[in-house]
């Protein structure tokens, strides 16, 4: 048996189907940090930390004349999305229905890809994990509301990466907000902005619920690692009669391995 | 030279499926090396050219476990039976025979939406957003 507990939930396997068909819907467009950064495993729900190659020396060894080191690793954080289901729209969904509400799946595939993007990004200080805005070396540089500057922004922190030895292609995580704006505006002569940052970067250019402003980051490979445990996976909790409690879970570590191939671009 | 892996046209493929396509062919063409080395070595009357040939064959085995590593992490059902067969002693034709009906059994008993897995199967997304 996993430790989802999946086949204890009153749900078929039908339904389970339609659950995760629309988990992963929902989930893939918005999981930005996935398309930037390396990905490593999925190593399996057992997995616990990741070896970070380092030593810290440890006082006070138990015999005279013996020195001590203890490794250090980054433990996995363990994040959690919990909704809840009508069991009589799971019944309808059983029946054939193609308009099953499974509006609070929905909203927990956003809160979980927001928090995986967050402490990619932004880091999630109480789980040891340091973002890549927060290690970045280079000065961030003012988005600002104005999409006419945004290339100007994208193209100068591009010019500090290529300054730093950082060679292309660059990819950029732009939050929600400056995303909308993108998409909103064409420059003179009607040539959409997005194309233009594109062709500034070179890489790719997502969509990055979770992200304050943005992040220009180095595609080139080895420079951010996403390491999963469990990969995004659905659960079961419990149910009533009317009611049946799943979650969506992932265990993680992220680490920053060269803090100068990424700029952040401040809201 | 083609896309030969392809055996679906590749913009309805995923790109985890295109990357999946891509090293099961670079395990196909390491086996081939492999093999090739084996038969040079096996004609070729030269000590040190033999020994040249046995070092390049060695890369190719480490190439090939390379691909099976990542092809095996993969896909978790095909490295539950992969565990049950490599490295095992006895009869390898029993050994497989068990271990693919421990692991069917396992993954169908889970209920995951991929067979032998209990997760979405999203994995890396990196090469999918333009």
């Amino acid at each position: 048996m996993s430790h989802l507990l999946r086949e204890h939930a009153p749900i078929t396997e039908a339904t389970w189907q339609l659950i995760d068909d629309e988990a992963r819907d929902r989930l893939t467009p918005a999981l930005a940090a996935r398309k930037l950064v390396d990905f490593g495993g999925p190593h399996g729900w057992e997995y616990s930390a990741t070896n970070l190659g380092r030593a810290t020396a440890v006082a006070g060894a138990p015999a005279d004349g013996v020195a001590a080191l203890q490794r250090r690793v980054l433990p996995v954080v363990e994040l959690r999305a919990p909704f809840a289901l009508s069991r009589a729209e799971l019944s309808d969904a059983d029946r054939g229905a193609q308009d099953v509400d499974l509006a609070a799946l929905d909203e927990a595939a956003h809160r979980l890809a927001s928090a995986e993007n967050r402490a990619v990004f932004h880091g999630f200080e109480a789980a040891g994990i340091t973002g890549i805005a927060q290690a970045s070396l280079h000065d961030a540089v003012a988005l600002g509301d104005d999409c006419a500057t945004y290339p100007r922004h994208v193209a100068r922190a591009v010019e500090a990466l290529l300054r730093a030895g950082i060679a292309g292609p660059y990819g950029l995580a732009l939050g929600p907000e400056p995303y909308t704006r993108v998409l909103e505006t064409s420059e003179h002569g009607g040539y959409p902005l997005l194309d233009h940052l594109r062709k500034i970067i070179g890489g790719p250019l997502v969509w990055a619920p979770g992200v304050s402003g943005a992040v220009v980051v180095s595609q080139r490979g080895g420079d951010f690692l996403l390491e999963v445990g469990e990969d995004l996976s659905t659960g079961y909790t419990s149910h009533d009669a009317n009611v049946v409690q799943l979650y969506l879970v992932e265990s993680l570590t992220f680490r920053v391995a060269t803090a100068e191939a990424a700029v952040a671009l401040s809201p | 030279m083609g896309f030969d892996q392809y055996h679906e046209p590749a913009d309805e493929l995923p790109a985890e499926t295109r990357t999946f396509a891509r090293l099961c062919a670079s395990l196909t063409e390491e086996a081939e090396a492999i093999d090739w080395y084996e038969q040079r070595m096996a004609v070729e009357g030269d000590r040190e050219a033999r020994a040249i040939m046995r070092d390049a064959q060695g890369e190719e085995f480490k190439h090939f476990c390379m691909d099976l590593e990542f092809l095996l992490r993969r896909t978790p059902l095909w490295r539950e039976i992969a565990e049950g067969i490599l490295f095992q002693e006895g009869d390898i034709v029993e050994r497989g025979e068990e271990a693919e009906e421990e692991a069917v059994e396992g993954a169908a008993a889970r209920g995951g939406p991929f067979v032998g897995g209990t997760s979405l199967g999203i994995g890396s997304l990196k090469g999918s957003a333009s």
